[in-house]
Formats: C-alpha cells, sequence, structure tokens
C-alpha cells in the first residue's frame, strides 16, 4: 500500500501555505538561506513544477480546458510527480524540504470551486505529512491589493473567472479569495497549520518562522548525537 | 430514462437528472481484441439507426497527449500515473459521456475505470484510495468483460497483432522479470486476477474471450439489443420533416456474415 502520509523519514519537510499575496514565497527564500548558511541540505520544491504535467497544464489553462474536477485531478497528478520524485528521495536521504505551497493549497482551491471537501482530502492521502506548515495570513484586502498591485492582469483560473462568479475579473477575484481564505481558516485547526500573521513586518514573521524550525532541528541533532551501539 | 447514478461522489456542479442513452463498457487486459468489438458494435448500432460515440482510455483532449509523452519516457511514478489516467477520465466523463448521454447516445468505452483501478492495485495502490477517486464515475447500463484464460493466450495474441510487446503492456515498471515476454505473462497473470475479483463487485457481463471472433461477437450484441430497444427515447435517424408518414427505423439486426468475416480478416492480418 502507498500511504506516505504514516511513515517516519529521517529529514524533515517545512511547507508554507496561504492566498496569493500573503508573502510566504518571500519567507521561504529567506528560511532557504539561513538553513543554506547553517549547514544543511536544503531542497526547494514548488507547486505546479512537475515537468510531466507542464505542458497539459499550460495548454488546458491557454484553452479553457478545466472543469473544477480536471482542474483538482491535474494538480494532484503534478503533486503526486513532486512527491515522488522531489520529496519522498530527500526526506527519506535525510536533507529538508522546503515547499511552496502544499496540499492544504489544493484543498482550499478545489473546495472554493464545488469539490468535494471528503473527496479532496482522499485524492491527496498518498501525501507526506509535513514536520510543520505555516499558514500565512493576510487580510483579504491586504492580499488582493499586493496582487493588484503587483500584476497587471489576472489569469482566468487565478481569478475564478471559471465559475461564473462575476463578469469583473477584480470581483471575481476577490469572491475566490474569499472563499479560499474561509478553507484555510477552518484547516487551521484540521490540520493544525502553524499560524502567522502575515500583516507583521517580514523580519519579524521570519524570526517567528525560524524559531519554529529550529525546535524541530535541534531534535533531529539530538536524535543523531546519540552514539549508536 | 434512466437516472443518473455514481459509484461515490459525484462530480461537483453537475445536474442530476434522467437520462436517455446508454453507457455501454467493454473491458478486458491487453489483446483481447476489445476495439474490434467496440468497432463491430458501432456499425452495428448505426446501422440500426442509433447515434454512437466511442471513447477509451488516454483519448482525452485535456490529458491524452500528456499521458503518452510521458508514457515515452519511461520516467512516470505509479501514483502520478495513476492520477494522470483519473485527469483523462474525468475530462472524457465530463466532456464526452456525459453530453452523448444526456442527448441519447449510445456511447460505447473501450475500457472504463475498471483497468486503472486493476493497473493501480497491480501497482500497489491503496484500493480504497483509488475507488474513492472513482467514485465520480457514472455506474454504466453494462460492462462487458472479454476474459482471456491465461496469460499465455494473451501473448499470442500480441504476437499475432505483429505489434510486439510494449513497456506499459508489460508491466516492465514493476520490475517483474528481465525480459518483455517474461514480464508480460507475469504482470497479465496479475491484471487476470484483479479483473476476476471486480467481477462480481462490479456485475461484468464475463465472455470467453478465447472464442472465436464472430462468436462473440453475437453474444454481445445479444445482450445489447434488449438494453437498446427499451430505450425508446435513442437517438434515431429521423426523416426529414417533409416527409410526413415517419417510417420506422427496422429492429436492430445483426451485421451480416461479411462483416464479421472481414473483421475476423483485419484482426488476423493487422
Amino acid at each position: 500500500m502507498i500511504s506516505y502520509g504514516y511513515h517516519r523519514y529521517p529529514g524533515r519537510l517545512f511547507v508554507v501555505e496561504g492566498t496569493d499575496g500573503s508573502g510566504k514565497s518571500t519567507q521561504l527564500t529567506l528560511l532557504y538561506q539561513w538553513l543554506k548558511s547553517e549547514g544543511y541540505s536544503v531542497f526547494f520544491s514548488e507547486w505546479n513544477s512537475s515537468l510531466l504535467v507542464k505542458d497539459t497544464t499550460r495548454r488546458a489553462k491557454k484553452r479553457r480546458l478545466f472543469t473544477p474536477t480536471t482542474f483538482s485531478l491535474l494538480h494532484a497528478t503534478d503533486f503526486a510527480d513532486r512527491t515522488e520524485r522531489d520529496i519522498i528521495p530527500p526526506l527519506k536521504a535525510g536533507a529538508i524540504v522546503l515547499a511552496d505551497r502544499y496540499i492544504y493549497t489544493a484543498f482550499a482551491r478545489d473546495v472554493a470551486r464545488g469539490c468535494d471537501r471528503a473527496w479532496v482530502r482522499d485524492l491527496y492521502k498518498f501525501a507526506v505529512k509535513p514536520t510543520a506548515a505555516f499558514y500565512f495570513r493576510a487580510p483579504l484586502d491586504v492580499a488582493t491589493e499586493r496582487i493588484a498591485s503587483a500584476r497587471p492582469q489576472l489569469k482566468f483560473y487565478e481569478a475564478g473567472m471559471d465559475m461564473g462568479w462575476s463578469d469583473d475579473e477584480e470581483e471575481s477575484f476577490k469572491i475566490f479569495q474569499g472563499k479560499i481564505l474561509d478553507e484555510y481558516d477552518s484547516m487551521r485547526s484540521e490540520f493544525g497549520l502553524t499560524l502567522i500573521d502575515a500583516t507583521q513586518p517580514i523580519h519579524t514573521q521570519q524570526r517567528q518562522m525560524r524559531e519554529i524550525v529550529g525546535r524541530y532541528l535541534r531534535e533531529n541533532l539530538k536524535e543523531k548525537a546519540v552514539p549508536a551501539k | 430514462m434512466k437516472e443518473m447514478k455514481f459509484y461515490g461522489t459525484a462530480l461537483p456542479g453537475i445536474e442530476i437528472e434522467p437520462y436517455a442513452g446508454k453507457l455501454i463498457v467493454i473491458e478486458g487486459t491487453d489483446g483481447v481484441g476489445r476495439s474490434t468489438h467496440v468497432a463491430l458494435l458501432r456499425t452495428w448500432l448505426e446501422s440500426a439507426g442509433h447515434a454512437v460515440l466511442d471513447t477509451g482510455m488516454t483519448r482525452s483532449v485535456l490529458a491524452g497527449r500528456g499521458i503518452k509523452n510521458a508514457r515515452t519516457g519511461h520516467t512516470l511514478g505509479r501514483l502520478t500515473l495513476q492520477l494522470y489516467y483519473a485527469t483523462d477520465f474525468a475530462d472524457r466523463l465530463e466532456n464526452q459521456i456525459l453530453p452523448a448521454l444526456r442527448a441519447g447516445f449510445v456511447v460505447l468505452t473501450d475500457r472504463y475505470i475498471y483497468s486503472a483501478i486493476a493497473r493501480g492495485h497491480v501497482r500497489g495502490a491503496d484500493p480504497e484510495w483509488i475507488r474513492k477517486i472513482y467514485g465520480i464515475a457514472l455506474v454504466p447500463d453494462a460492462v462487458f468483460y472479454l476474459r482471456m484464460p491465461s496469460a499465455e493466450g494473451l501473448a499470442r495474441r500480441v504476437l499475432a497483432s505483429g505489434r510486439g510487446f510494449d513497456y506499459w503492456e508489460s508491466g516492465m515498471d514493476l520490475g517483474l522479470a528481465n525480459d518483455y515476454y517474461d514480464s508480460f505473462i507475469a504482470y497479465q497473470k496479475l491484471l487476470l486476477k484483479e479483473f476476476d475479483r471486480m467481477s462480481g463487485e462490479y456485475g461484468f457481463h464475463v465472455l470467453d474471450a478465447s472464442r472465436p471472433l464472430k462468436r462473440i461477437a453475437s453474444a454481445l450484441r445479444r445482450s445489447i439489443a434488449p438494453l437498446i430497444e427499451d430505450a425508446s427515447q435513442l437517438t434515431e435517424i429521423v426523416k426529414p420533416a417533409s416527409v410526413s408518414s415517419i417510417t420506422r427505423i427496422p429492429p436492430a439486426s445483426p451485421p451480416t456474415e461479411p462483416q464479421v468475416a472481414e473483421a475476423e480478416l483485419r484482426e488476423k492480418s493487422a
């Protein structure tokens, strides 16, 4: 039976989650720099990065072929490839893996699109349970403001235009992000996500993150320090 | 009209309403002649005036090409392959199968979810997990399983077709044996076992695929004819409105002998 969730690998897996514009990628990059400078082997894994699935996703987005179900399944396919290729092997080898977005992104987005909550959770049963999952929470207006100023134009699926909530892109994006935010909030206790207030200064958030990550690493070092008999 | 029934969680956003068409599945392992029978059935149904859609695994607009490319590289992980198949299936279900059924077509599908489930099981996927994913599948009107009694028989069919052994059909990714032939036999044996297990669970009509093609073809027609006849709303060829008296299309008749013989010949020489 392939079900990685319950396995214990010597490595550590840290993931960042949150709505678009919450600043989570910035925080993960800073964490990466720190861990590198501390001498750890660190691997980075991004959402939507499987080479096997990339062309299909790109084509489907361009031609607008997705339904909520196929959107969900193709992203799960992408995630499975990442899991088998980029996540499990380094974890087995005792390295640190940093993931920018993880299964919670799918849970939030797919459910916001109308997929069944239990079905989506079952779909991702094969995922490795993270050592810690950080949820960067920014209020809706802050996040949408950041996105609006950073991007000249919202993409079709990103704005949730496939759902027909509104003909106006910005309006549709806000509705979509609002639903996603609600899903994230309800997942905090369900999955024990570590909340980081994304409205704080960047360095404050990073300090909180390093403190928590450091705890899991010390524990790891202690394990290693026990001499083998 | 038949109520829509799903194996598990229905597709999101779908309107569950009665549909006029028929969903008929032809299942079986590699080399049992599924596509030949689908082609024969299609001709037979169309000549009797029924609109037919035929579809099969990896034929989706969304994922078909992606799966083929990924398979060529032989670098697909087990989970990734499973989910790619599921994506392909969902796309065909939503964009081909359901619309055709609503419009009253007979949908003939070369493989359905059962091949995907069998392949998953053999590759160590959690049976519960894979069944839940395919809970989105519509329960078909009939599933015909073309059963070959032995893996050796399948190997002979594959050789006779002149195609030779394919990497995935031989289950080379499983590392069961060192060469394609031994691996094919070992892999197909596992699949045959899975199909037998599913026969009862999903209520397959089992047909002995080692019998002559003609016999199987007529057995299929005998089983399908009653399904079609009670479906009065099935799309039939309608005469132009100007023709006042609408002539009834004659009831479904079996294909003529030459048609079957021709198909048999095609399979042998292919």
